[in-house]
């Protein structure tokens, strides 16, 4: 199945979940994300993407973007993107867990990296960082307790250097 | 009525069987597993945030260092995510090269696996040994390619950072003709052998709907029965020109995924050869800026590491560092099904299975 057939089923059977198409070298469709876990159950279960490959965030300022890499592990296909904004105050999407339990461990990792929360999750916890952290280390208002801007400081003099 | 209560028994973090620093907490009823829960970030350096302040190249040793096993499949994930966000072209030559060099990382990586897992059961040093023993064979070839044994940081963007030396192929060939020899040899001393099978077969079966619910990738997926492989699946590099099978079994049990791992490699060493073979000559990097900016937009692309499917989702603003750099790391979604495993056994058969599981903590805190 092509991606443009699965944009039309999704279109077709979920009307208004689709936000956006925008152009990508990976073809990109963005959802509502009331409409997540539905689409995402139908597309599992119907139309045979049953392989989740990965659940990652991206911080774009007023809003976060929750992206999702859908595959399938019986056929030669490629993979489909999924991706999710939602306002940098509320941060709330629901969990695709309960879907596929391979998500487990990517959304604590978002949750605990980026603050983004899923509602449904069964036991959203902290990941990488320590219980009673503060703060949320992938975000770009981040401040770290050490000098960062040394690291940047240095890329920026390599790339004006005479020769780089 | 004799009441009886569960216990609950940490497990690490420092524990010579858990590969790394990684803690479990245990319930336990007697001597019987009841629940499991992981506990990681004890090797957490901050490496996506760190990616963020440096260039894309600064970032290439960055990788070396996540499954420090596996330097140069590393390198081949992030290098062809940033070819495919810059689209970039990369020189025949060099891809050979690249095929080459994932390969022979996926026999260290293996010979690794295998022999810890049996260090794990008990075989104290004797198979990891011989295992190291060949390992040292294919660093040497590293070395004289890279400078480096581990953290290698040979490839670049549209190419590799050097040429082979001439020395190189016909070493490659006689190691890889001695590893032919040399894993019939392993497979005498440890595959039929009587406690390795006791302590491996029926154990810690993982059914092949809950591993594709639970994205298991690489030799442990293949070992439930699914021939899903990247490098058939969707063909990155050069993979489409070889001829390889994908190893798969029905057990799905310990001793399946030990067994699949002994495939792999041969099969490895049928592309290696392949490879050698049809080595053309020719540049090894193309042209490519040395300050990469790579246009505004995001990709991911993915490759069949030797634990896994390995993948890079990056995001450009068109600066000269990465906006985001994300690392689908494959050993952190494996653990996933862990506490399905071990439920109902014994913690001799856990740390069987965290061995055949194959994880490096260095790749899941990252």
């Amino acid at each position: 199945m092509t991606d443009e057939e699965i944009l039309a089923r999704i279109e077709e059977h979920f009307p208004g979940a689709v936000v956006e198409v925008p152009q990508a070298l990976d073809f990109t469709i963005v959802l509502r994300a009331e409409r997540l876990l539905e689409v995402a159950t139908y597309l599992r279960d119907e139309l045979g993407l049953d392989y989740l490959i990965s659940v990652t965030s991206v911080d774009r300022g007023d809003e976060f973007e929750v992206v999702y890499h859908l595959g399938t592990m019986t056929d030669q296909a490629g993979y489909l993107v999924l991706k999710v904004r939602v306002l940098r105050p509320s941060a709330e999407v629901p969990s695709l867990t309960p879907l596929w339990r391979g998500a487990e461990f990517q959304e604590d990792e978002v949750y605990d990296l980026m603050g983004i929360r899923f509602t449904g999750h069964p036991n959203l916890r902290r990941i990488m960082m320590w219980e009673g952290y503060e703060g949320h280390p992938l975000r770009k208002d981040f401040r770290p307790p050490y000098p960062i801007e040394t690291d940047r400081l240095i890329a920026q003099s390599y790339a004006e250097s005479e020769n780089p | 009525m004799l009441k009886t209560r569960t216990i609950t028994l940490n497990l690490g973090p420092q524990h010579p069987s858990t590969h790394g620093v990684f803690r479990m907490v245990l319930t336990m009823d007697g001597e019987t597993i009841v629940d499991l829960k992981p506990i990681f970030g004890y090797l957490h350096r901050g490496m996506e945030k760190l990616a963020e302040t440096r260039t894309y190249l600064q970032n290439m040793p960055l990788t070396d260092r996540m499954d420090y096993i596996c330097a140069m499949t590393n390198n081949l994930a992030y290098a062809i995510t940033v070819e495919k966000l810059a689209g970039l072209e990369v020189p025949e030559r060099a891809e050979y090269i690249r095929v080459i060099m994932a390969e022979f990382t996926r026999v260290v990586n293996h010979l690794v696996a295998i022999g810890a897992l049996l260090n794990d059961l008990g075989a104290f040093f004797t198979p990891m040994l011989y295992c190291l023993r060949e390992r040292e064979r294919i660093l040497d070839l590293f070395e004289m390619t890279c400078g480096a044994r581990m953290t290698c940081n040979y490839l670049r963007f549209g190419g590799v950072a050097a040429d082979l030396p001439e020395e190189f192929v016909p070493q490659a060939r006689e190691v890889v003709a001695g590893l032919y020899y040399w894993v019939d040899d392993l497979e005498r001393l440890l595959t039929t052998n009587e406690i390795l099978l006791a302590r491996l077969q029926g154990i810690g079966i993982l059914p092949r709907e809950l591993a594709i619910n639970c994205s298991v990738t690489g030799p442990t997926l293949r070992a439930s029965g699914v021939p899903y492989d990247v490098r058939r699946a969707a063909p990155y590099s050069i993979y489409d020109r070889f001829d390889f099978k994908i190893p798969t079994l029905d057990e799905g049990d310990c001793y399946a995924r030990y067994l699949i791992r002994l495939a792999e490699i041969r099969q490895s060493l049928h592309i290696i050869e392949q490879a050698l073979d049809h080595l053309p000559p020719g540049e090894v990097q193309a042209k490519v800026p040395r300050l990469l900016r790579p246009p505004v937009g995001d990709a991911y692309a993915r490759i069949e590491s030797p634990k896994g499917e390995l993948g890079f989702y990056l995001v450009s603003d068109g600066g000269i560092s990465p906006y985001r750099f994300h690392v689908r790391a494959p050993t952190l979604i494996n653990l996933t099904v862990l506490p399905d495993l071990v439920r109902g056994l014994r913690i001799p058969d856990l740390v069987a299975i965290i061995g055949s599981i194959d994880i490096v903590m260095g790749e899941i805190d990252r």
